[in-house]
């Protein structure tokens, strides 16, 4: 690899993108930061109004809709916000896992196993607006796949619009959220499988070694570097999750599947308190940060210099 | 197809009973896997009427009607065929400029040393995933003081500056993998680097171009939360903000919120069919590294 000695043409390389990743990137970051603490960062505007400090911080840790410790104790939704946020990571982490493993392993054994790879990975091609209206519709009492299946099977008493009940609305969101991000998992294990070395596969096929041991053993371990990226930047997308609740139940019944960002755009668009807003933001921006470092880890770790 | 394991192949499963019950399992699963798609679109070629009634899914009676479509696309109130040209107002340019700029860049990382390249790297990637929420109300503010908010230039420009990234991150992996010989020669022959740029690197990654522009584009036209804080004109709202506008207060309309789904992800879905390899390569690619 050559490395060419920096130049002024050379830094101009750089100019175009820098001014606007600091301007419309860097900029906004800090600025969110400052206004969370109560420092103005907007001059000319009247949008801070206690002194510098933690203030605001705590006026959200106490929100009832970021945390509610009546709904946690009871297990009664809504919990609140940041609940909300960490059961949905609890369930579709490891759904999304499962799914993306077994469809990667087994569709290579399926005729048109491509044609089924590419109909999971529409979810991950349409806008999320039209993923939360797809959820909605499919858990529609009426009109719903889910429903019917129900009724099909003889559960026919389950059947209920499940996104508009406080105690099922988010276990509804998260279950078609699966539905939606699985075409990310089985791509990036099947890209993931089909650079493993097959001799290895193919020598413990030899030795006899049942299908269970060749998953569990081999399979699995050597796809670790893959479940890493997998596992951030599934976290990541699970933290950040708006516009599926948006488009669907706006956060209810009732505050019931309220999520931290859905809480950020609250504070900003209905109640007009931006410092409020900035503060979810940047606490959803440290809940973050964790998985953003792993992730970089695993990319760092590919080889790169 | 450079799958490990053929399709068909004899070993891991065993019997060709297994995998005839797999098989069927399988397509079982992927179908029911695109069934909401089904419903939605079932929906949305008959009268609401006839779905409330019988289901989406019953075959008769069968009365297709492009009624829904045609409400949804000359709404009042919010008429998805402006919607949708304002996406591609939006989506274009949003699209050709973060390339442009982010290629640049991206060549920078590949080829020139930069004393803090590994920190400015690992920044890009940081910068990658920060949630759009940390950055919305000072550019809501910012635009507000340019005078563009509720512009389409105000919504491209964050488009664009939001997408450099991520596009700088892929590009820059491309180019390393380029073969360096023919920037080489050019240089020996006295070129500059941006002749070096536009003559000999550009075209011969131009398939990474197409990539980065297609997931771009699909992103930018999928996008939600920048244009419902920054555009508040219906005249000027992109088809992902109208949609949800489109549901009833009381009563779910689902015959016009179902033409109007189709509607508003057919852009992406003809990206993805008619793109497919550069789609997911630059999937691939955003995910991870190769």
């Amino acid at each position: 690899m050559t490395s060419l000695r920096m130049s002024p043409t050379r830094i101009s390389f750089f100019i175009p993108a820098l001014i606007l990743i600091l301007v419309f990137v860097v900029y906004p970051i800090i600025a969110t930061i400052l206004l969370s603490l109560n420092i103005n960062p907007i001059p000319g505007t009247e949008i801070v109004e206690g002194a510098p400090g933690l203030e605001n911080y705590v006026k959200v840790v106490s929100d009832k809709r970021f945390l509610n410790p009546k709904g946690v104790e009871q297990a009664s939704f809504p919990m609140g916000a940041i609940v909300h946020n960490v059961i949905w990571i609890a369930i579709h982490l490891p759904l999304t896992l499962v799914v993306g493993i077994l469809f990667a392993v087994f569709l290579q054994y399926v005729k048109g196993g491509s044609i089924i790879r590419s109909f999971i990975f529409l979810g991950m091609v349409i806008p999320m607006i039209v993923g939360g209206l797809l959820i909605q519709f499919s858990f529609d009492k009426d009109l719903g796949v889910v429903n019917l299946l129900l009724k099909a099977s003889g559960l026919g008493f389950l059947a209920k619009t499940w996104t508009i009940y406080p105690d099922t609305a988010l276990f509804s969101l998260i279950l078609g959220s699966v539905w939606l991000w699985s075409g990310f998992t089985v791509t990036m294990y099947s890209a993931g499988l089909s650079s493993l070395p097959r001799e290895v596969i193919e020598a413990a096929i030899v030795d006899g070694a049942d299908f269970k041991t060749i998953l569990f053993k081999i399979i699995i371990p050597m796809l670790k570097p893959v479940t890493l990226t997998v596992v951030a930047m599934t976290i990541l997308w699970d933290l950040k999750i708006f516009d599926i609740v948006y488009a669907s139940t706006q956060g209810g019944p009732g505050g019931a599947s309220n999520v931290l960002a859905l809480l950020m755009y609250e504070y900003f668009a209905r109640l007009g308190d931006y410092a409020m807003s900035a503060t979810v933001a940047t606490i959803l921006t440290l809940v973050v940060i964790p998985v953003v470092l792993l992730w970089i880890r695993s990319i760092m770790r590919g080889g790169e210099g | 197809m450079r799958r490990a394991l053929r399709s068909g192949r004899p070993g891991l499963i065993g019997s060709p009973f297994k995998i005839l019950v797999l098989n069927v399992v399988a397509w079982a699963v992927g179908v029911l896997w695109i069934t909401p798609f089904i419903g939605i679109f079932m929906t949305s070629i008959r009268p609401f009427r006839e779905v409330v009634l019988h289901g989406w899914w019953s075959p008769v009676p069968f009365t297709p009607t492009l009624k829904n479509y045609v409400d949804a696309l000359f709404n009042p109130m919010f008429s998805l065929s402006r919607g949708i040209i304002n996406s591609f107002i939006i989506a274009v340019p949003s699209t050709l400029i973060p390339v442009g700029i982010a290629a640049l860049t991206a060549y920078g990382f590949a080829r020139f040393s930069l004393p803090v390249k590994r920190y400015l790297f690992v920044t890009i990637l940081f910068l990658m995933a920060v949630p759009q929420q940390m950055m919305i109300i000072p550019i809501f503010f910012l635009l507000k003081d340019l005078h563009l908010l509720n512009t389409y230039l105000g919504l491209i420009l964050v488009h664009s500056s939001w997408g450099i990234p991520w596009i700088t991150f892929f590009l820059k992996n491309y180019f390393s993998l380029l073969p360096v010989e023919l920037e080489e020669a050019a240089r020996v022959d006295g070129a500059t680097d941006f002749q070096v740029f536009r003559k000999v690197v550009l075209p011969l990654a131009l398939p990474g171009l197409i990539s980065a522009s297609v997931l771009q584009f699909a992103w930018v036209w999928n996008d939600f939360f920048f244009a419902l804080m920054l555009i508040f004109d219906p005249d000027k709202m992109v088809v992902t903000q109208m949609l949800p506008r489109l549901k009833g207060q009381y009563q779910v309309d689902w015959g016009l919120l179902s033409s109007g789904s189709v509607i508003a992800m057919l852009a992406p879905l003809l990206i993805y069919a008619l793109f497919n390899r550069y789609y997911m390569r630059g999937f691939r690619g955003w995910a991870m590294k190769g």
